[in-house]
């Protein structure tokens, strides 16, 4: 409860702060329309207007500027009408009985969800393959680190398409598995880079330990490194079900999808329709704090049964 | 072998290849251990005491010479698990239980959960911690992780313990208290423990041989057989004769020190 007060604070400076945003960003769209409804507006004209600040044109029309709070389709939506447009997509339509309408953001959210948890599943496993790979083997770390890094430096929305095109290519039907090949790509370096950290986590002396009793290799990895690998690996999980969520609406992004978050982002876009937009990314980013709040729970409940809660 | 040496080191060298040439951790060390002894290694740092020792764990090999433990390779003794051994640090397990982390040699080895819960009991006792079963390492003083590691080191019944400065990151009452400990430990069990200590009065007070050491070369620079009785009360550190033992140990330590 302690953590409430500054959260909420936090929360409510960035509310505020896009708020008073809101005024310049929709000045000039709130002074075009006021025009064209017969009020004054100084200069005349939206060309003219064109080559005065906003800050400026705010000064002078000052009795307009309230107008771009309510605006159909603002530049800048207020933080109410995202929320109503949200509602609206989701809640509103629970309550008419039609959750899985394709015009709602559940439909596009588990569409997104599905993708991610696929994505996560596989990044997570190809990250553990790998720094098994090369925590054991010298060969691995060699070729396969390079490589992994290599992978992170290439802007995704570049490879994006080419993954979509070849995966149809080689007859894979539906947007499921190359969304869910694109999201693994972004996930698999945390879990890696985590998981190789934390197989590492054990001391010389505790190695030594195990060399005293015998131990062959596969007992002192399940009994000595996989476990040291948790804490470092639910870390890893964290930044990684984020990143596969990115990827996943990225996969959706420039592929021509329908379906799914970042599809009605693009469309958002494509009709003119910010309040689609702003929406979409309010339901990612609500998906992305329930999945790391899950994991988290997850990360508490298995720490503390396994003794190491901190 | 007619000999009851557990330990037999002839002319052993150890030389480490570093970037700045090599380093002589051992040059002509050579030791017998008899059964049933407790020989303490004493010298300063990088005199090789724990190098030695862990030469006859097999976690070092030697560069040359000779070295048997209970009359096979160290990699015999290390393979039939002849020995235990106690590091510096405790290293217990977080995510285990003090009687988990001392059943884990047992349950690499293949003990049945019968005869690893009897064992843990046993050992538990051995080292006073009966009842701190169920608890986790973080619950636990230094000294009780440290009892709990020797512990460990105890369930599997080598007849070998060696232990490598266990008490050093101790102050100096839990110190006192686990030593009178040990003895008592050594005279149940009649186990053979060799020990590397810093400290002079833990040396002389723990040991029927103390064996002092001096760095570059790491070697052996005197072996002093205690005259000490078997059984020590903790004030016999203020008899005449301990304070013998000591004065030589510490003649011993300075005359390897006197080139620098």
């Amino acid at each position: 409860m302690r953590a409430l007060l500054p959260v909420v604070t936090v929360l409510a400076v960035i509310v505020g702060i896009w708020y008073l945003a809101v005024a310049p960003m929709n000045v000039r769209v709130a002074l075009d329309q006021a025009e064209r409804a017969g009020e004054v507006v100084l200069p005349e004209g939206s060309v003219p207007r064109r080559e005065v600040s906003v800050w400026r044109l705010m000064l002078d029309n000052s009795e307009h500027v309230r107008l771009g709070y309510t605006l159909e389709r603002p530049r800048l939506p207020t933080p109410a009408q995202v929320g109503q447009e949200f509602w609206k997509t989701t809640g509103e339509m629970v309550a008419k009985g039609r959750p899985w309408s394709k015009r709602g953001l559940i439909y596009h959210g588990w569409i997104t969800l599905q993708s991610t948890l696929w994505g996560f599943a596989l990044g997570t496993l190809l990250g553990i393959v790998g720094a098994v790979a090369i925590v054991y083997s010298r060969t691995a770390q060699l070729s396969l680190m390079p490589w992994a890094i290599i992978s992170q430096t290439i802007p995704i929305v570049a490879l994006a398409p080419m993954i979509i095109v070849l995966s149809s290519q080689v007859g894979i039907e539906g947007r499921g598995v190359p969304k869910a090949i694109i999201s693994a790509y972004l996930c698999f370096f945390p879990v890696l880079v985590g998981m190789v950290k934390g197989l590492r986590a054990p001391d010389t002396s505790q190695l030594d330990l195990l060399r005293t009793y015998n131990a062959s290799g596969m007992q002192s990895f399940l009994r000595l490194r996989l476990p040291a690998s948790v804490p470092y690996l639910f870390t890893s999980l964290k930044v990684g079900i984020a990143a596969a969520l990115v990827g996943t609406i990225v996969g959706e992004l420039p592929t021509g999808a329908i379906s799914g978050l970042g599809a009605r982002i693009l469309i958002g876009d494509q009709f003119g329709t910010p309040l689609a937009i702003w929406s979409a990314l309010f339901a990612a980013a609500v998906l992305a704090g329930a999945l790391v709040t899950l994991l988290d729970l997850i990360q508490r409940v298995t720490l503390k049964r396994m003794g190491m809660a901190t | 072998m007619t000999t009851q040496n557990v330990i037999q080191a002839k002319s052993l060298d150890l030389t480490f290849q570093t970037n700045d040439g090599p380093v002589h951790a051992l040059k002509g060390v050579s030791l017998d251990i008899a059964k049933g002894d407790f020989v303490s290694f004493i010298g300063p740092s990088g005199c090789g005491k724990t190098t030695f020792l862990r030469c006859m764990a097999d976690l070092e090999q030697p560069t040359g010479g000779t070295i048997t433990v209970n009359g096979t390779t160290p990699e015999e003794a290390r393979k039939s698990r002849a020995y235990g051994y106690v590091f510096q640090a405790a290293g217990l397990y977080p995510w285990r239980t003090i009687g988990r982390n001392i059943s884990l040699p047992l349950e690499i080895m293949g003990y049945s959960k019968a005869e690893q819960a009897e064992r843990v009991a046993r050992t538990l006792e051995l080292v006073e911690l009966s009842g701190f079963e169920r608890k986790f390492p973080w619950q636990l003083s230094g000294g009780m992780q440290q009892r709990a590691s020797i512990a460990r080191a105890l369930a599997f019944d080598a007849d070998i313990l060696l232990m490598d400065e266990p008490f050093g990151a101790l102050d100096e009452i839990v110190r006192d208290h686990l030593n009178e400990q040990l003895l008592q430990l050594w005279a149940q069990t009649e186990k053979t423990i060799a020990f590397v200590t810093h400290s002079i009065p833990e040396a002389v007070y723990l040991s029927t041989k103390i064996v002092v050491m001096s760095p570059r070369p790491g070697r052996i620079t005197d072996v002093i057989e205690s005259s000490l009785p078997r059984e020590r009360p903790l004030d016999i550190r203020e008899s005449p004769e301990f304070l013998e033992i000591a004065h030589r140990v510490r003649d011993g330590l300075r005359a390897g020190h006197a080139y620098d």
